[in-house]
Formats: structure tokens, C-alpha cells, sequence
């Protein structure tokens, strides 16, 4: 078996890539956001069609116009974006599209019963084939997701951030999975922008940059300095602004008592002053996000209360803690916080364009003006503010959302997942931003899935384990290994 | 195991990579901060073709072949001054009821229920009890009548799918045909002539040449036009219709502006209702029947996103004013009924395309 070959000039999201995988290796993409990392396995799944070069699979060109001749041929691939129907059993979704018929009845029982093996083998056989995927977490649907790639029976497999939803628990039995579908010499394209994963688990790299191949074939022990040289063309140091010293003096912006929301988390209390980054960490499904979500009001709390700046908010509603002074960035960027199609900065004042307008009229002059600053003080990237948000990058766009709250001036910002889908050279940016807003003496409150991210940038860090507080103390009091210590203990317990 | 292919970069070089699309970090090192930079790019002529004024192009050119063709079959007798006051007094009723649709389409909804609205309103504006009491106190009781029926109807819309949680086709299709059967037992299925003549007078009237009617829409469509464009309350609709979930986040409260917003329709239903019983001075359970329809169909050629968080206003003026004159042109060349529904289908079907057409070159521009 030879492995692909591809290169298309021509396109403008790829512009001549070259991409060589052999049997029974993990192969991994790095690039920065719009490198051209998703269009390049959208060909590879037959969903795009290059406008030139060629693939060759197993000695013989291929040529994918659907998707349904990538899986016949052996490719399967994992999107980023779950793509699982929400509405449909798990059995049913593994086997979409090709479900188990004769003589076009579904074989249901035929079907439940391969679904269960496949999740067996990797390693969930508490999924219940008949359980609506609906119901299922974000690292559930992603099994769901795997089992259908498995399903094909596929000889490369593609996975796109497969480890973006998923705790380091269910990290360890993804890689487990890979290695065992590598030793049955299934080659996987691999992409994450998790570093230290490509080395747990890659065998070899290849580097995307605008659409071409700057390193192709490079072993997993690359240092990092270099990958990073190669896709940004610079140096970039993926570290953490220096932490300030504490100021016990400041006062004390946001106040978290006894909250909690029956069967999701309880008795969370912590509170943030005027310039202290509070991170909370924890796995996915330990309540985190939705600690988040309840301070700001987008949630209802069952119990406990909210305070800012001694007011207690009104609990379950969004206006008032907005009124009150509180940002949230959410997790999902794209369907929680913007407006894609509307421009950057009408994006920018959703929070606030009311405030230029006199008895309901807009004065759009002064609103482009307010937003316009913020695009020049955070340095967002095109610096038009007429531009589509959807145009933006993910580091961008984070961007844009910090902007809409530096215009609305708030006190109490909330981040949730900083920097997911933001590229490495953005990161350290957005980073350095939360820092001089703390400095501006804003009291933040960030959820990570990446330990060493809230580790990194919070001032105090709370531990969350199954929707309770584990463990409070200050960030450089604990390492990465002891926050997982203390999230297992609570896992166990 | 094959040899490792090295990448071609000759054939790579054909196209220089976009300056569009640079990568964050890459555009960072070409241009070092020009914050405010590209802003005007919107001003000048090209810019105002690839925003709005482009969009209506196509519907200025659809009027435009459409006239043609009218004044090629039908000559003096379509170009008349008369016959063009027909086609806007036509247009009216409906055109009214399409600003408002337009509203709840860019706000992410839809309401079938506004020509029910219209018939029940335009009933109960003429029961015997209401022009009795128009008679002896003001004819303007029937106006306030109307509009206060098709106001509540919108509320009770709005309350349904803002906080019932009813899906916006479902609440709205019951209203559609709960409405029209109210105003059946009101009226009896019978037509309630308009007796009280100043009410006629005054709408009947024209200003400078022109029917009331036709101002009333005017009216109605400027105010729509800035409501949507230069208030907050417009930039709410868009908000909530492009993305209910961040609009929400952003401290926007959805349910209550999408209340308002079939509110709004409700209220237009209303305006509606008025304009229908000067045009045929009498109230029926059968007014506005499949009106619905033609206000979804004017708001959507005019080329408000069905989806939701785009809408303007302009093109839905076009879309009444080409609906109208396609009903003209086809009337004075003796068409039937039935003949104009099936071309009316067509052009639903290519103004859509066509929309898709423009709205994809707009996005790529």
C-alpha cells in the first residue's frame, strides 16, 4: 500500500499541499487557524473538490467528487463539529448512511448489536446503543463519532481536534484507541493544536502555512520551538504574562455564596477582586462551564446568590447581570456570542449600542467610533469594522468579544474557554489582554479544559469535580499534577 | 513504504495567496497596526452597489422588464396615470402587511396568520355594535377597533411563542385559522357594509393625486425603513434574528422582543384591516384570505433572509410593487385567476434563485 499524494494549486485555502501517509502511522497537521488544516481533510472526505493535483490511494489515483467514494475507498473522518443527529439513536447514527438493511428494512437488531462491539473496543460499553445521541455530553457524541469511522471499516481515519471536547481521562483512552487501530495498520490524521499530544501520540508532522506545506515527514520529536518557527515564521513564546503581586487591598468586585443548580453543581463560593484572574479546572462535565453560566445569569440557580460589588443579582437573568456589570465570553464563539454575518462592529456594541442612542434612534457614528477604538486598542486583526465577523480569525473574533466588553466597561468578566480555536501565536495574546484588563482592575473568572492554561494565567484557582469545589488556593500553589490528583479524589469519592 | 514526495512548489506559485485571507499572525507583520484603516471602504459608488442599493438592483431590473412588458401588451391603457394608482392601491394593503412581516422574518420568525388577522379586524370593525357607536361618537372608533384587534392577536402570538415556547408556524397557523373562524361567527358570513360615510370619505380621498391608501403605505414602509435601520429596535430584530442564543448572552432579552415583534405584525394586520374596508367599503370574514402568503412572498423577494437577522425593507417595497404590477399586467391582458397563481409560483421560484445569486456574489465581494 503506497501512500497519498496531493497537490492542488489553484485553491485559495490550499495552495499546493503535499501530504504523504503510510499505513499503520499516526500523521499529524499543525497549522495555525486557517492554514488550511479543515479544507485539506474536507478533500481528503470528498466534501471539497480540489481544483488541482491528484490523489493516489494505494497505488492508484483516486478521485473523490462525494463524500460516500471517500468512505467506500476506506477514509473515514471525525469532524471537528460533531456531526452526529441529535434526534437518532447511537446505534442508528453509528450506522448512518450505511445502515445494515436487506431489502431496504433497517436490520435493527443486527445494527445494535455491531454498535455495541465498536463502542466496546473503544472502551465505552456503557453507551447504550439505543440512547438518543441527543442526551449524550460532548465526549459521548465524539465516541458516538469515532464508532462510525470504525464502522467503515476505514484504512485512514481523520480526526480534526478530536481531543477539543474531551477531558485528559478520555484523552488517554482516544490515544489508546489510536494505537491499537495503528497496530491493525489503520494510518490516522491526526490534527490538534495540543502540542504535547502530537508527541504522546504522532509519529510523524506535517506543517501547513497559508495553504502550502512548509515541513513535511518531520518526526514527533521535533521541538516545539520549531514547530512554532515553522507555522508562524517566528519565534513566539507560548508563556503566560508575569503574574503581579497580589493586592489584598483591592476591593472585591464579585461575590459567588452557596450557589448551585440541583443535579448539575452546589455550594460553589469563591469570591474575585478587583484585579484577580480566579481560574476554575476541572474535566469536562464537572460543572465548570455551567458555574459560569449561573454567575452571569444564564442559567437559574436553584440556590445561593450572586453579588456584584456587594448588589445581589437577580438570579437567571442575563440583562440584570449585564446592567450590573458582568462579561461573559462563551465557550462557543461562533453560536453563543456573535453575530456572523453582521459587521465587526455591530458585533463589538451588541452589548451596548443602545447606549448610543437617543429615545431609540442610533447614532451609529458615535457606536463605529466606540467600537473602532477597541479594534485599535486590542489590536483585532483586520482592523475593519465593517468586516463580517465570520471573515475573522478565532483568535480574532475571542478578540471582538473582549471588545464588546472593554466598550460596555465591565466590571466582572467572565471567560469561558479563552482561547479554544485560537492558534498559538493568538493565544499569548489574548493572554497578555486578560492581564492588562485585570490590571485595569477587572475581576476575571476563567474555565479552561487546559490545566496549565488556568495554572498559567490565574491568580487563585478553584478545583471543580463533579459540580463541587475540590480544592481553592492560589495558582502557583499547585501544579497540573495536583489539580488531576484532586479531580480524580473527587471523581472516586 | 514509499519515498516522501517533495512539495511542488512551482505549481503552487500560480496564484499569490489572498490578501484577504492571511493567517492573524502573518497580516500582524505586513501592516503593524493600521487600526481604522479600510473603514470608508463602504463609501462611493462601488460600495453602495455591494451593500444595499446592489442587492435591489436585480429588483429594480425585475420592475423595470415587468413595466416593459406591461406597456408592450397593454400600451397607453397600462401606462396611464389611472392604472398606476391602481397598482400601488393595490400593493397597499398588502404592503402594509408585508412591513411588518418583514420584521418578524428578520427577527427569525414567520406569521402566517396576518391576513385572518386582517379579515377578523376588519369584522369586527363594522359589527353593527361598532359603527353604531361610531355614529354616535367619532368615526375614528373603528380605526382605534381595528387596530386593537389586530394588536391583540399579535400579542397573543408573540406571548404564545416568546413564552409558550410554541413554535412560531405552529402558534401562528392556529391563530391563521382560529382568527378567520371568529370573524365567521361574528359576521354571520355575511358582508357588513360600511355605513358611516366620513370614515369613507376620509380614506377614500386622495392627497396631491394620490390615494390615502398608498400614503398610508408609504407612511407605514418609511417608518418600518427607519425603525429597522436606524433604531434599537431594529438592531435588536437583527440581532435576534441572526442569532437568538448570543443575543441573548449580550444581555438582549429575546423573549420579550420577539413578543414585540408579532406584536408589531398584529398592529399592521390592523392598519390593514382599515385600508381594506375604505377599499371596498365593508368588512368580510373573507378579507385578506391567502394574504399571508403574498406578504411572505413580497418580503422574501425582496430579499429578507427567510433565516432570519437580515431584512430590508426597500426590497420588500419592490416585492409588493412587482407583485402588483405582475397582477396588473396579467389583468389587462385578460388572464385568469388561475393562470396569474401558476406565474406567480414561477417568479417566487426564479426571484429566490436569482436573490441566492446576488446574496453569494455580495458575500464573496
Amino acid at each position: 500500500m503506497s501512500g497519498i499524494v496531493k497537490h492542488f494549486p489553484g485553491a485559495r485555502a490550499l495552495d499546493g499541499v503535499d501530504l504523504e501517509i503510510r499505513p499503520g502511522e499516526v500523521h499529524c497537521l499543525l497549522g495555525q487557524n486557517g492554514a488550511g488544516k479543515s479544507t485539506l481533510i474536507k478533500v481528503l472526505a470528498g466534501a471539497h473538490r480540489p481544483d488541482a493535483g491528484s490523489i493516489t490511494w494505494r497505488g492508484e489515483p483516486l478521485a473523490l467528487a462525494v463524500p460516500v467514494q471517500a468512505l467506500r475507498a476506506g477514509i473515514a473522518t471525525m469532524y471537528q463539529e460533531l456531526d452526529v443527529v441529535d434526534g437518532l439513536t447511537v446505534a442508528e447514527n453509528i450506522y448512518l448512511g450505511h445502515e445494515l438493511a436487506s431489502g431496504g428494512f433497517t436490520q435493527r437488531r443486527a445494527a445494535r448489536a455491531e454498535a455495541r462491539r465498536l463502542l466496546e473496543r473503544l472502551g465505552h460499553g456503557e453507551i447504550s446503543p439505543d440512547r438518543e445521541v441527543g442526551r449524550l455530553s460532548a465526549a459521548g457524541k465524539q465516541i458516538v463519532s469515532m464508532a462510525r469511522a470504525l464502522s467503515h471499516d476505514a484504512r485512514l481515519i481523520i480526526m480534526d481536534e478530536p481531543s477539543a471536547v474531551l477531558d485528559s481521562e478520555e484523552v488517554a483512552n482516544l490515544f489508546r484507541v489510536v494505537r491499537e487501530l495503528t497496530a491493525a495498520g489503520v494510518a490516522i490524521i491526526y490534527i490538534s493544536h495540543r502540542l504535547e499530544e502530537i508527541r504522546q501520540v504522532g509519529h510523524r508532522i506535517t506543517v501547513l502555512k497559508d495553504g502550502r506545506t512548509v515541513a513535511s515527514g518531520l518526526p514527533a520529536t521535533t521541538p516545539t520551538a520549531d514547530l512554532i518557527r515553522l507555522m508562524t515564521g517566528r519565534e513566539v513564546e507560548h508563556s503566560f504574562p508575569a503574574r503581579p503581586a497580589a493586592r489584598p487591598e483591592a476591593p472585591e468586585l464579585l461575590r459567588v455564596e452557596g450557589l448551585g443548580v440541583r443535579g448539575v453543581f452546589a455550594d460553589v463560593s469563591f469570591t474575585v477582586r478587583a484585579g484577580q484572574v480566579v481560574g476554575l479546572a476541572g474535566l469536562v462535565g464537572s460543572g465548570r462551564s455551567e458555574i459560569l453560566e449561573t454567575v452571569y445569569g444564564a442559567r437559574r440557580s436553584t440556590s445561593g446568590t450572586v453579588a456584584v460589588a456587594g448588589e445581589v443579582l437577580r438570579p437567571g437573568s442575563v440583562d440584570a447581570s449585564v446592567r450590573a456589570g458582568v462579561g461573559l465570553a462563551p465557550e462557543e464563539r461562533k453560536s453563543q456570542g456573535l453575530l456572523l454575518d453582521e459587521p465587526v462592529y455591530r458585533n463589538i456594541t451588541l452589548s451596548t449600542f443602545a447606549r448610543f442612542a437617543s429615545s431609540g434612534f442610533l447614532d451609529e457614528r458615535a457606536e463605529r467610533t466606540a467600537a473602532v477604538e477597541q479594534i485599535a486598542a486590542l489590536d483585532l486583526r483586520p482592523a475593519d469594522p465593517d468586516r463580517s465577523a465570520r471573515t475573522l480569525s478565532g483568535g480574532n473574533q475571542q478578540k471582538a468579544m473582549l471588545a464588546r466588553w472593554l466598550v460596555h466597561g465591565c466590571r466582572v468578566l467572565l471567560l469561558d474557554e479563552p482561547t479554544r480555536g485560537v492558534d498559538v501565536g493568538a493565544r499569548a495574546e489574548i493572554y497578555g489582554l486578560v492581564r492588562a484588563l485585570a490590571a485595569q482592575g477587572t475581576a476575571v473568572v476563567m474555565v479552561s479544559s487546559e490545566i496549565d492554561e488556568v495554572l498559567g494565567l490565574a491568580d487563585d484557582v478553584l478545583v471543580i469535580s463533579e459540580g463541587r469545589v475540590v480544592h481553592t488556593g492560589p495558582a502557583d500553589g499547585i501544579d497540573e499534577h495536583g489539580v488531576l490528583d484532586l479531580v480524580m479524589e473527587g471523581s472516586a469519592a | 513504504m514509499s519515498e516522501q514526495i517533495p512539495p511542488t512548489l512551482a505549481q503552487a506559485g500560480a496564484v499569490p495567496p489572498d490578501p484577504d485571507h492571511p493567517s492573524a499572525l502573518q497580516r500582524g507583520r505586513r501592516d503593524g497596526g493600521g487600526a481604522g484603516a479600510g473603514s470608508d471602504t463602504r463609501s462611493g459608488l462601488p460600495g453602495l452597489l455591494r451593500g444595499g442599493a446592489g442587492r435591489n438592483v436585480g429588483l429594480v431590473i425585475a420592475l423595470l422588464v415587468l413595466c416593459a412588458v406591461g406597456f408592450a401588451t397593454a400600451g397607453e391603457q397600462f401606462a396611464s396615470v389611472d392604472n398606476v394608482m391602481t397598482i400601488l392601491r393595490y400593493g397597499a394593503v398588502i404592503g402594509v402587511l408585508s412591513i411588518g412581516m418583514t420584521f418578524v422574518i428578520t427577527g427569525g420568525g414567520i406569521d402566517l396568520s396576518v391576513g385572518s388577522v386582517l379579515g377578523l379586524a376588519s369584522v369586527w370593525a363594522t359589527t353593527l355594535a361598532t359603527q353604531t357607536m361610531a355614529q354616535d361618537t367619532h368615526w375614528v372608533v373603528m380605526i382605534f377597533t381595528a387596530l386593537a384587534v389586530g394588536t391583540v392577536c399579535g400579542l397573543v402570538n408573540g406571548v404564545l411563542i416568546a413564552y409558550g415556547n410554541v413554535v412560531a408556524f405552529i402558534a401562528t397557523l392556529a391563530m391563521m385559522v382560529g382568527a378567520r373562524g371568529l370573524a365567521e361567527v361574528i359576521a354571520n358570513r355575511q358582508t357588513q357594509i360600511v355605513q358611516v360615510q366620513p370614515f369613507l370619505d376620509a380614506f377614500r380621498a386622495d392627497i396631491l393625486g394620490v390615494s390615502v391608501l398608498v400614503w398610508i403605505f408609504a407612511v407605514v414602509a418609511v417608518a418600518g425603513w427607519v425603525l429597522l435601520n436606524r433604531t434599537t429596535f431594529g438592531r435588536r430584530t437583527l440581532a435576534v434574528g441572526g442569532n437568538p442564543e448570543a443575543a441573548r448572552l449580550a444581555g438582549i432579552r429575546v423573549r420579550r422582543h420577539t413578543m414585540y415583534l408579532y406584536t408589531l405584525a398584529g398592529l399592521t394586520a390592523g392598519i390593514a384591516a382599515v385600508m381594506m374596508l375604505a377599499r371596498t367599503t365593508a368588512g368580510s370574514s373573507t378579507h385578506g384570505q391567502g394574504y399571508e402568503l403574498d406578504a411572505i412572498a413580497a418580503v422574501v423577494i425582496g430579499g429578507t433572509l427567510l433565516a432570519g437577522g437580515r431584512g430590508t425593507i426597500v426590497g420588500t417595497v419592490f416585492g409588493v410593487l412587482i407583485f402588483s404590477t405582475l397582477t396588473n399586467v396579467f389583468t389587462q391582458n385578460n388572464l385568469s385567476i388561475s393562470a396569474q397563481a401558476v406565474a406567480k409560483g414561477v417568479i417566487i421560484v426564479i426571484a429566490v434563485l436569482l436573490q441566492q445569486r446576488f446574496a453569494a456574489r455580495a458575500r464573496s465581494a
